[in-house]
């Protein structure tokens, strides 16, 4: 049956987790590992989220400025609109999505090239626990990273549409800035770093569980890593109306 | 003293170690030979504990690995050393990090003492100062047997575990590499235990020889007897190994 090999799956991803929540084997050594991984995986990602943020929020001002030309919809409504967007679903699902797809492949091929040259089972054979020692310190980097990495998203996103809004002439400066205050609730803000560092730990967390349980060569590696990617992009989404649903 | 009673393993449907005891005597090389996919592979890391074995025991002077706890196995562990076939070195470290890491998260010893610990064992395997700050792929694949070796003896270990450790060497290396081995087993008192299908070093350093095919144990002894076997198999083995070696393969 298609259903089993899928609770199997689940099954190992749950004890794969209970090792991870393992006691380090040193707080130090742990302690620098997160700071390492922080910046391999936070810090490293600000340029791709940098240049995405900004061009799609010029794009998203731009679109809204061509569809909203009813005489009747005052002009500060397309920044409403765009700082909505931006808030609401680009900067915590779709840069969460473009992590997916970089951050995630990164940690899977890594792990999993660990496990193929037997690295993995030479810290399992000096009595490390393999699996918290290399997986824990990616989950916390990316839990406390990826929300600050969305934060900076909604600022350069809105920039880029200030930007767009000013320099193409279709939405005056203080129109597009007087939208932006407009009817603005912070708890929206709360809500997309909530989501976001649930998003944020399912990718580290998947990822890392893809590649630490590749076999063969390779190849194999590469499989893994695609997998890792598509399955944290569906598990995004999915958690993503849920949360939607709950929360707003 | 390492002993395996009548330990099996399957991976599904296939059975690929069939009853297997052993007994691996401590102070001495012993050696695990046979043909590529005869079991010893599976046979060495079910001793290590890599692999759980499905029935049978493994006792470590005594102490029984099967019916350990997790916490009690992860002590024994750091009673025990292994050099991998591909050396397993981690990549993101320098020379003189790999060797120093089963220090820097087992033990309380200051940083300096950590350091010079590792140097100590560096220049125990003949590698040289200059080699300490390069990563593992700087480094030849002899210099990373070396390594590999610095780090499974970096604690001291009461058991060394040896996975083809001259694999991919060149004569010259591979023997190095025996000699090393041999010379930390006989002056630390260590049980060592390698795998692999070189005669030379079956003939170099085997003190205690078990042949496995088919994954059964069907003939143990020492380098003087092993020619003397009677045992068709072993023979067949022999004589394939001895003509590629002729062949200079």
């Amino acid at each position: 049956m298609i259903v089993d090999p899928g609770i199997g799956m689940i099954g190992r991803y749950c004890r794969f987790m209970y090792l991870v929540m393992g006691r380090p084997e040193k707080w130090g050594v742990f302690g620098r590992r997160i700071l390492q991984e922080t910046y391999k995986l936070g810090v490293d990602s600000l340029g791709i989220v940098t240049l995405i943020s900004f061009f799609v929020g010029a794009v998203v001002t731009i679109q809204l400025a061509n569809n909203l030309d009813n005489p009747f919809i005052p002009t500060y409504t397309i920044g409403f609109a765009a700082r909505e967007t931006i808030v609401l679903e680009f900067s915590s699902t779709i840069v969460c999505l473009i992590l997916a797809g970089k951050v995630g492949s990164n940690i899977s091929s890594e792990i999993g090239t660990m496990r193929i040259t037997e690295q993995i089972d030479a810290l399992d054979i000096m009595g490390i626990n393999s699996a918290a020692y290399l997986a824990a310190p990616k989950v916390v980097a990316m839990v406390v990273s990826v929300p600050l990495l969305v934060m900076y998203s909604m600022c350069v996103g809105i920039i880029g549409g200030w930007v767009s809004g000013f320099m193409t002439g279709m939405v005056p400066s203080d129109e597009f800035i007087r939208g932006l205050h407009f009817m603005f609730k912070p708890y929206y803000i709360f809500y997309s770093i909530f989501k976001s560092s649930l998003f944020a730990f399912i990718i580290a967390s998947v990822s890392s569980f893809f590649g630490y349980y590749v076999h063969g060569g390779a190849l194999d590696v590469g499989r893994a890593s695609t997998k890792s990617v598509v399955v944290s992009c569906v598990m995004v989404l999915m958690v993503n109306l849920i949360v939607t649903q709950l929360l707003l | 003293m390492i002993e395996a009673r009548e330990i099996s393993k399957s991976f599904g449907e296939k059975t690929v170690m069939h009853s297997v005891s052993a007994t691996f005597e401590t102070g001495k090389t012993n050696l695990i030979i046979g043909k590529s996919g005869s079991g010893k592979t599976v046979l060495l890391k079910s001793l290590v504990g890599l692999y759980d074995v499905d029935r049978g025991a493994i006792l470590y002077d005594g102490r029984d690995v099967t019916r350990m706890g997790r916490h009690a196995r992860q002590q024994l562990r750091q009673e025990i050393g292994m050099i991998f076939q591909g050396s397993a070195l981690f990549d993101y470290m320098t020379v003189l990090e790999n060797v120093r890491f089963p220090l820097d998260m087992f033990t309380t010893l200051s940083a300096g003492e950590r350091r010079k610990r590792a140097q100590q064992c560096l220049r125990r395997v003949n590698l040289e100062a200059q080699a300490d700050n390069l990563y593992p792929a700087e480094i030849s694949g002899g210099m990373q047997k070396r390594v590999a070796i610095a780090r499974a003896i970096v604690q001291n270990p009461r058991y060394l575990f040896c996975d083809e450790p001259n694999s991919g060497l060149d004569p010259t290396t591979a023997g190095v590499i025996d000699s090393l081995i041999s010379e930390i087993t006989h002056e630390s008192g260590i049980t060592t235990i390698i795998n692999t299908h070189d005669m030379n070093s079956v003939f170099t350093i085997g003190e205690h020889i078990a042949f496995i095919s088919g994954g059964r144990k069907l003939w143990d002894g020492d380098k003087e007897t092993i020619l003397k076997s009677d045992c068709p198999d072993l023979q067949s083995f022999m004589e394939s190994a001895v003509r590629l070696m002729s062949l200079g393969k």
